[in-house]
């Protein structure tokens, strides 16, 4: 078998010198009744050949974004990333290398960590970002944990506009945990009264910006609600590339962001893995999970990097640690710090530009077609629709027609009363004739 | 001064008691890097987790020796937790106590009796 | 009091080397950070400015510049590959870690990861659109559940941790929902990874510590005495941190069960038992499955991982949301609870990327592969520890390992060399060292894994070395030891400095 290297011979030579009679003698603590005697039922070994053509068929029965007119976000974005990105992350040693706990003959990784740490404080306007976090919505629920323990409080308050599926990750934890959520109902129009909802009980506020249905939010007024009663601003993002052109969290007084990275770097993949972005206030570092890279020197007195703060993680302080969590994202970490790098501040902004420019290009026509309006007054690269019929209705006619169209907010809420509602987004791969082809098979459609 | 099995001391010679741990303790955690004190007005009973001490690698906790309130937190290891390595039952001092009930006191090591339990320590 | 200090800033700085203009050695190339290289105009990617647009930002325009430089493609490379080799990894040599299973991660499955119906499909594509994607993560669940032995397994954990987070919470929701809320007590064996009582604490249940017997293992007697009406769960890693097979897990098993509460088993180490025993009928409840330990994912410098935990039948209706059905011939997903599930774990439907590496490493071993494989791990792992075992101490004398060998300092004593000395001199040979203190019962503990993907001469050359090393420690050539690494592209790392006054971005040097 091509990944087995040991020969029968070797086998043999191994075994005497373990003063065995067989394998089976090595695993003589498993009970016989228990022991497996024949294989399992599965089939045998494959070749590569054969690998390759039965994942093959199974790729080829789905549709791959890039092969249609495509208009789908809501917490992950189809981006232009450029080739070397991949052929940069695909390099051995970042590939098959382990979490850098020997720092020596680490300091590839390390040195990544500390620069995506940089860029991750500098694009959230925040002091201190960790080394990343499973998802935007793990990382959002840890944050709801770390404000619980900061504010000594364990109520959480999570606005209308927070994407539905981070909102459920937060109360099936806060359901665990003992703690409670107060979620406000889904809020298309961004005209929740959220201060009303906060009251000295409340650990922390968690608000979306630009949020699930696109609308651009103002943390500062909400941030000011919250110190007033003593809980904590979480700032929430899931199109990292909106901070390429909108106001960073931080300068709206948040006091911790998270956020999903995958729009830099990282392909959608059908849901994973992504990459989770955290960033906080330098006085409550040490309550902040995840990994952290810090800078120091070694014994010749060059600088170097090392993992540090762990005493907060699970392998040293156990039951008291701030999270279990062991693993962060790396790989995907560096392929948004390659692709940022790639990028630069010069090419993140005119990127922004872009992604606006198109969904404003594609509202524009959406919104003349008869009976169709578009409910966000503000938006950055993803909008809601109001149609005079069911959206999962249309979304599945316009796939038919080869279009994915967006997502209807009752895919995400069947219960809200919203099946009139679609979110679009539009980013750089579209082209103007995909998005007048989506407006006519819309129009259609109707 | 007196010690318990925990490596914590208690020098009760003043009133407030000052607590903090032993230098046998400070050895064995190597260098320390933080210390999470109690909150000044915290009421602690005999054994209570009281502050955590630590180094790269390990969290150590240091447990109340005796009941009483904190009325004082030695607030230079904010800046210099090694003064804990350098010092530590002098100026690594950790809180002071107004102990509750000094007879608990009672049965804790001397400093002779301590060398002694940790010769048996190996 | 903890005893687990130990030095963490070099104490020996002597070097002697030959100093060059740029401070590069040979192909070692000392390379700045990207703050200190890029610059705020320069960009990597073309991109045509849009034509003039209306502002929809409204008062949400940034305002200010952000600081991000940017670098040229041909810098960018260079950049990130000179960082790169100053890695250690699986592709360069033998990764001994014990517990992380640092296997070949076959270059195929990243062929098929990529594949644009895997890689370029988003989770929320109408179902009729990603069939594909659906029948794989069926396909792969089925796969699990065979080796396992299980009924059921919740796909969406994105990381062993989180896996085992989903295990508990779903044991949780059982215990509630049969009204035994008293229960908030889990059973945790001093040699546990961190991990575990750190999952029970997150699920506000407290942790019982059980110790284990001289031999390693947990006696199920002593999991007798302390289960009771209190107790929700016990919390086993099978083979155990100690790189054994706990020999009394059924009748552990069989008293959980008598007592009402669930058997949760920490899979790490499931490398060494795959086809040769199922958990399944060995009791567990709930076991997370580490896709980047057991499945080759790759380890990709610290993540991303995957932790599908699979199921027993008492635990199956609690699976979290969402998964997998079939309806009316076609496959579908259920995203909103319909009956007890204990919930969402995570945005979208899990690591699908994991899922593809995963299923490719599974249909390429088949059944016979992965059999051969885990015995491969298990003789790889004793023939190391036969080959020392003479020269370094084992806790458990010479009773036979699993997948993995463990040692202790007792044969460094008055040697002058600790563990993390004999560690950092492993550097320098060219080797990443072994897990080190770790498991915690054991005394400056050292625990190699050598896994299934090593040749013989490869395994060789291995024990050789340390062999070398061993007798040079045991003759006292502690300067070996003390000052090492002295090859690597840094020495010893001041770890309390990083610690006392934490850097954890770069800042422009003042003034």
């Amino acid at each position: 078998m091509r990944y087995l290297p040991l020969s029968a011979d070797d086998r043999r030579l191994m075994l005497a010198k373990a003063g065995v009679a067989d394998i089976d003698a090595l695993f003589a603590d498993i009970p016989g009744d228990r022991r497996l005697d024949n294989l399992l039922a599965m089939p045998r070994a494959m070749s590569e050949l054969a690998v390759e053509r039965a994942l093959g068929t199974l790729a080829a029965k789905n549709v791959a974004a890039g092969s249609a007119p495509f208009f789908l976000g809501v917490g992950a974005y189809r981006h232009h990333v450029p080739a070397t990105v991949d052929h940069l992350i695909q390099r051995s040693e970042f590939f098959t290398s382990y979490t850098p706990y020997q720092p020596e003959i680490a300091q590839g990784t390390l040195q990544v960590l500390f620069e995506f740490q940089t860029q991750v404080a500098l694009l959230t306007g925040m002091e201190v970002a960790n080394a990343s976090m499973y998802d935007g919505s793990t990382a959002c629920g840890e944050a709801m944990l770390m404000a619980h323990r900061l504010t000594r409080r364990r109520k959480a308050v999570l606005s209308g506009g927070l994407h539905p599926h981070y909102a459920e990750v937060c109360a099936t934890l806060a359901r665990f945990a003992g703690d409670e959520i107060d979620r406000l109902s889904l809020d298309p129009t961004a005209g929740e009264d959220i201060a009303a909802a906060i009251d000295d009980q409340t650990s922390c506020v968690i608000v979306q910006t630009p949020d699930v249905f696109g609308n651009l939010r103002d943390l500062t007024p909400i941030t000011e609600a919250a110190h007033a009663k003593g809980a904590l601003l979480i700032a929430v993002f899931t199109e990292v590339v909106s901070l390429g052109a909108c106001r960073a969290p931080g300068e709206m007084g948040a006091d911790i962001v998270v956020g999903e990275g995958q729009s830099i770097g990282n392909p959608l993949s059908f849901g994973g893995p992504y990459v989770g972005l955290f960033a906080t206030r330098a006085k409550y570092v040490r309550q902040m999970p995840g990994r952290l890279a810090g800078e120091t020197v070694d014994a010749d007195g060059k600088r170097g990097f090392v993992l540090t703060l762990s005493t907060r993680e699970q392998h040293i302080r156990r039951d008291k640690a701030t999270s279990n969590i062991c693993t962060n994202s790396g790989l995907c970490a560096l392929a948004f710090t390659i692709h940022l790098s790639l990028l630069g501040e010069a090419g993140l902004t005119r990127l922004a530009r872009v992604n606006h420019a198109n969904a404003v290009d594609l509202a524009g026509r959406l919104a003349r077609l008869p009976g169709v309006e578009v409910v966000n007054h503000s938006f950055f690269n993803e909008f809601t629709i109001r149609m005079p019929e069911p959206a999962a209705v249309l979304v599945e006619a316009l796939a038919a027609r080869g279009i994915i169209a967006g997502c209807p907010v009752s895919r995400l809420a069947p219960r809200a009363g919203l099946d009139d509602l679609l979110i679009v987004a539009s980013t750089e791969i579209n082209t103007d004739e995909d998005r007048a082809a989506f407006a006519d098979a819309l129009r259609a459609a109707l | 001064m007196r010690f318990t099995r925990d490596h914590e001391f208690i020098d009760a010679g003043e009133d407030p008691a000052t607590v903090g741990i032993s230098e046998h303790a400070q050895s064995q955690l190597g260098d320390i890097v933080f210390v999470d004190l109690p909150e000044v007005g915290a009421k602690l009973k005999k054994g209570d987790a009281a502050a955590v001490v630590e180094s790269v690698k390990a969290a150590s906790d240091v447990f109340a020796p005796a009941s009483g309130e904190v009325v004082a937190v030695n607030a230079k290891l904010a800046e210099s937790p090694s003064l804990v390595n350098d010092d530590a039952q002098g100026a690594g001092w950790l809180f002071k106590l107004k102990l509750s009930a000094p007879a608990e006191l009672d049965g804790f090591m001397d400093a002779d009796a301590y060398a002694e339990y940790l010769k048996t320590l190996g | 009091m903890n005893n687990q200090g130990r030095p963490t800033r070099p104490v020996e700085t002597s070097t002697g080397e030959t100093r060059t203009f740029t401070g590069n050695r040979g192909l070692d190339i000392e390379e700045p950070l990207l703050f200190e290289i890029g610059r705020l105009e320069t960009t990597g990617v073309d991109i045509d400015e849009p034509p003039a647009h209306p502002d929809r930002l409204g008062d949400h325009a940034r305002r200010g510049r952000i600081g991000l430089p940017g670098l040229s493609e041909p810098e960018t490379l260079r950049h990130y590959v000179r960082l790169s080799r100053k890695n250690y990894a699986i592709d360069s040599g033998l990764y001994p870690l014990g517990s992380c299973t640092m296997k070949h991660n076959p270059r195929l499955n990243e062929k098929m990861a990529r594949l644009p119906g895997f890689a370029d499909a988003h989770p929320l594509q109408p179902v009729s659109t990603v069939q594909g994607a659906l029948t794989l993560i069926k396909q792969l669940a089925h796969a699990l559940m065979t080796m396992t032995g299980m009924p059921a397994v919740a796909m969406s954990p994105k990381a062993g941790a989180h896996g085992e987070l989903c295990g508990m919470m779903a044991i949780k929701a059982a215990i509630s929902a049969a009204g035994e809320t008293s229960r908030k007590v889990v059973l945790v064996p001093e040699s546990a990874h961190g991990t575990n009582p750190a999952t029970a604490a997150l699920i506000g249940m407290s942790v019982r510590t059980i110790p284990a017997r001289a031999d390693g293992t947990v006696a199920a007697s002593t999991v007798r005495d302390a289960l009771g009406r209190d107790v929700a769960a016990i919390m086993l890693t099978n083979p155990n941190t100690c790189g054994l097979f706990e020999p009394e897990i059924v009748d552990i098993a069989a008293a959980v069960h008598e007592a009402g509460a669930y058997f949760y088993c920490d899979g790490a180490n499931f490398n060494a038992i795959v086809g040769k025993t199922r958990p399944g009928d060995l009791g567990v409840d709930a076991m997370h499955i580490n896709l980047h330990k057991t499945f080759s994912t790759p380890h990709g410098g610290g993540g991303p991982g995957a932790g599908p935990v699979v199921l027993s039948q008492r635990l199956a209706a609690f699976a979290p949301v969402p998964y997998v059905v079939e309806r009316e011939g076609r496959l579908d997903l259920v995203e909103h609870a319909e009956g007890q599930e204990l919930g969402r774990m995570c945005a979208f439907h899990g690591q699908m990327g994991m899922f593809v590496r995963a299923l490719s490493f599974v249909l390429s071993h088949g059944a016979d592969g992965l059999k051969q494989a885990s015995e491969d791990a298990v003789l790889a792992a004793n023939y190391v520890r036969v080959c020392l075992m003479d020269l370094m101490s084992a806790p458990f004398g010479e009773r036979p390992c699993m997948h993995e060998a463990l040692f202790d300092d007792a044969w460094l004593k008055d040697t002058g060399v600790t563990t993390l000395d004999f560690a950092k001199a492993m550097i320098d040979e060219g080797y990443h060292p072994m897990t080190m203190y770790f498991p915690l019962v054991v005394h400056g503990a050292m625990l190699i894994e050598p896994t299934e993907s090593e040749s013989k001469a490869s395994l060789d050359l291995f024990i050789m070395t340390l062999r070398d090393l061993a007798m040079r420690a045991k003759r006292g050539e502690v300067e070996r030891f003390v000052g090492a690494p002295r090859l690597a592209p840094r020495r010893r790392l001041d770890e309390t400095r990083a610690a006392r006054t934490p850097m954890l971005r770069w800042a422009a040097a003042a003034g």
